[in-house]
């Protein structure tokens, strides 16, 4: 399932991620590769290199994977597990600048589209342009 | 039903027809996913109207189609341009019949003649 761009969601909350993909399967169904990860075990909130990286094999594509993250650590993190890709994969990852329920929404409806890298997080970031006012990721978040 | 031509103003390609469609529960996250969806799937440029002040939005845009709040009660409208509009149109109102294959009809409390 290559032809379609993927999603990867990364919360400090497991049940924020996980259900963020509900509502990517629910909503736009099977067509989108996609994978979660969030917390560090035991209830903790976190997130965690090694399973943003898993999480990106999981959902890779060819077409390119768009990453949703929460607050401050998702986004380091997963911009750390982007920067240790192989050079041809890291080109195809990206992390978008959007509310992580709804723009994973908008990002998968669009990539079910076949729509190109650019473009779905072109639409997941627009879900991010009408939350401007909401601080959805700021420097302040809380870190594992 | 169509209840008319109208004017293409933004340069799509020229407008196939509008048309209302019946009342349901409301054009909420789902179905409007659903709708986008379907919309997506065709080449013809699809614009959404949920009331008659003129105000078109890209029917392959879900944010745009949620945008327009449609509730239960509302009536919309679909207006399409290129060589698949026709069958796009046909597509959408087969979907909206159906109240977006919603269980129930959609998310309707409080609308009961929402039922195809």
């Amino acid at each position: 399932m290559t032809d379609v761009v993927g999603i990867v969601i990364v919360s400090h909350s497991p049940l924020v991620a996980e259900g963020a993909a509900d509502m990517v399967r629910q909503m736009v169904g099977d067509r989108v590769p996609l994978a979660w990860c969030g917390g560090v075990g035991e209830g903790v909130l976190g997130t965690r290199l090694s399973d943003i990286r898993a999480a990106i094999d999981r959902a890779w594509s060819e077409r390119g994977v768009v990453v949703m993250v929460d607050l401050g650590g998702a986004e380091t993190n997963s911009e750390m597990a982007i920067e240790a890709l192989p050079p041809e994969r890291r080109r195809k990852v990206v992390v978008a600048n959007a509310p992580v329920v709804e723009g994973a929404v908008l990002a998968a409806t669009e990539a079910a589209s076949g729509a190109a890298l650019a473009t779905v997080l072109a639409t997941a970031e627009e879900a991010g342009a009408r939350c401007r006012s909401v601080p959805s990721k700021t420097s302040a978040g809380r870190r594992q | 039903m169509p209840v008319g031509t109208v004017q293409n103003e933004c340069g799509a390609p020229p407008v196939i027809r509008s048309f209302a469609l019946p009342n349901f529960g409301g054009l909420h996250a789902r179905p409007a996913v659903k709708l986008t969806m379907l919309a997506k799937s065709f080449d013809a440029s699809i614009e959404m109207s949920a009331r008659d002040d003129g105000k078109w939005v890209d029917a392959k845009s879900v944010l745009r189609v949620m945008g327009l709040r449609i509730g239960p009660g509302d009536t919309f409208h679909f207006r399409a341009g290129g060589a698949d509009a026709e069958t796009a149109l046909s597509a959408i109102a087969a979907l909206a019949e159906r109240s977006f294959d919603e269980p129930g009809g959609g998310e309707t409390a409080g609308s009961p003649d929402n039922a195809p």
